[in-house]
């Protein structure tokens, strides 16, 4: 199992060829108290940099976008009833989606968690 | 609104609001807070239970001064179609400065405050250079228009509002709705209005900008007391059905279309006499071809300003002007025009957000009820 971040904050673990996709907990603090989720389908393909997935907080829509490409092949139905949970466990109990991989040399293109860190001290 | 190459002002309480912890943001040329660390549910939530304080410094407050009441009140009442005439002493009115094309160049509240002579106005941040310039265009040489530049102003809001305010400024906190009163808190004297922009109870206090940190933090040591941000703020109005200006209202839109007719007395309505009349009494009689209204989407998800609104067959029958989560309802509430036809309360209406069409209605508003105190 190996974590990777990318710059538009969010966090993915892989395990195997599945990845399981959520945002950050520097995100979710951005954003603020999350009131919405939207998933994407199951099944829908996802590319590297595109669209997955919307996160509404009180003030504004946020896109989420795969950062890798695949097939989304489970999403987080809790946090349709429950968006607030992306607040409390951003990085944990609310995930977002999990994706089967096709290419893991996109792996490489992500942060680890201390360059990810040192990223967003930076901004 | 600011852009990036423009120097921010800050309001008198700016060091305040970053000692306890705001998120500032840029909002009508001013850094502002936009929530403090609780975050905008929970300031929100306190809100509507309790009391919150808001620096609302960044708008304008002037005087128009002359020679007498009724010389100033019909002054000002060729540019807005509120009734000042009939507007006692300490009462306040709330009313738009209308173009000749008949929109809203700006809403405002007008009081009288009891000296002779005098009405004292506040304005919105992002309008008032706009209305300034309008005022002293359009005023006679025997009304001047004084901005009161070292001026801060403080809202206090909420069910809580009256009894925290009894502790600090005895006199205003038995005031009347829509009234003010002069007083003096701790030998500081202040103007506060029974008045605000949440739907809730609540008073509006200006002081001098070297007097308010006091003020404030003399409210915000009442365990009844939190400060509450930029962003809760927008929720509890739209909750409220309150319009902002800029988004709900702009010159292009008519206090009739607006559905501000209540704010219109029937002498001014028969009378007219006002920039825009002509438009504006035409539509009372005939009705606007379009109107504001609340929208409820029937799902989770939010329409932001800017969605576009359909009928059944997808045709585009108007736009959403303000969309959010309602804390209070626990839901999305939405404000848009749609044609009149598609007005009334229960009206089914489709909402594109992310261009697919979402189920929504019509609605009645407020969605909260108002706790005004009458």
């Amino acid at each position: 199992m190996s974590k990777h971040y990318s710059k538009e904050h969010e966090w993915i673990s892989v395990d195997g060829d599945i990845a399981t996709i959520g945002i950050t907990n520097h995100a979710q603090e951005q954003l603020g108290d999350v009131v919405f989720v939207e998933l994407p389908a199951i099944g829908k393909q996802v590319s590297k940099g595109g669209d997955a997935a919307v996160v509404e907080s009180v003030k504004a829509a946020s896109e989420v976008y795969a950062p890798v490409t695949g097939e989304v092949v489970e999403v987080n139905k809790e946090l349709e009833g429950d968006p607030a949970l992306v607040n409390r466990e951003a990085e944990g109990a609310a995930w977002f989606m999990k994706v089967k991989l096709k290419d893991k040399a996109e792996l490489a293109d992500l942060m680890d968690k201390a360059a990810y860190d040192k990223f967003v001290a930076e901004q | 609104m600011a852009t990036p190459s423009e120097t921010l002002l800050r309001t008198p309480l700016y060091d305040l609001h970053v000692k306890l912890g705001a998120r500032i943001v840029p909002f009508a040329g001013y850094e502002m807070p936009v929530q403090y660390p609780t975050g905008i549910l929970t300031e929100h939530n306190w809100t509507r239970s309790s009391a919150g304080l808001f620096d609302v410094s960044h708008m304008g407050q002037a005087y128009l001064t002359g020679p007498d009441d009724e010389t100033v009140a019909k002054a000002l009442e060729k540019l807005v179609p509120g009734d000042l005439l009939a507007l006692a002493p300490q009462r306040i009115r709330y009313s738009q400065l209308t173009n000749p094309a008949g929109g809203i160049i700006d809403d405002l509240m007008i009081t009288r405050t009891g000296e002779t002579g005098r009405l004292y106005l506040v304005v919105n941040a992002s309008r008032k250079d706009v209305d300034y310039a309008w005022l002293k265009e359009h005023l006679p040489a025997n009304v001047k228009l004084e901005p009161i530049e070292d001026a801060a102003l403080i809202a206090l809001q909420g069910p809580k509002a009256a009894a925290v305010l009894a502790r600090h400024l005895p006199k205003a906190a038995s005031l009347a709705f829509m009234s003010a009163t002069h007083d003096s808190f701790n030998g500081i004297p202040c103007h506060v209005a029974r008045s605000g922009y949440t739907g809730e109870d609540g008073f509006e206090i200006s002081v001098t900008a070297d007097k308010v940190v006091a003020l404030a933090e003399a409210l915000l040591a009442d365990p009844d007391v939190k400060p509450i941000g930029l962003g809760a703020r927008d929720s509890l109005r739209l909750e409220a059905g309150l319009c902002l200006y800029g988004h709900d209202i702009d010159e292009e839109t008519s206090p009739v279309e607006a559905d501000l007719v209540w704010s219109i007395s029937k002498r001014r309505r028969g009378e007219g006499g006002f920039t825009g009349a002509e438009r504006i009494t035409r539509e009372i009689t005939q009705g606007p071809k379009r109107k504001r209204v609340g929208i409820k989407p029937e799902g989770r998800a939010p329409a932001r300003e800017g969605s576009v609104i359909t009928d059944d067959k997808g045709r585009a029958i108007g736009i959403v002007t303000s969309g959010g989560f309602g804390p209070t309802v626990n839901g999305p509430v939405a404000m848009g025009y749609v044609e009149t036809a598609f007005a009334a309360p229960g009206t089914k209406i489709n909402l594109v957000v992310r261009d697919k069409p979402m189920p929504a209605a019509v609605s009645a508003l407020p969605f909260t009820p108002h706790n005004y105190k009458r």
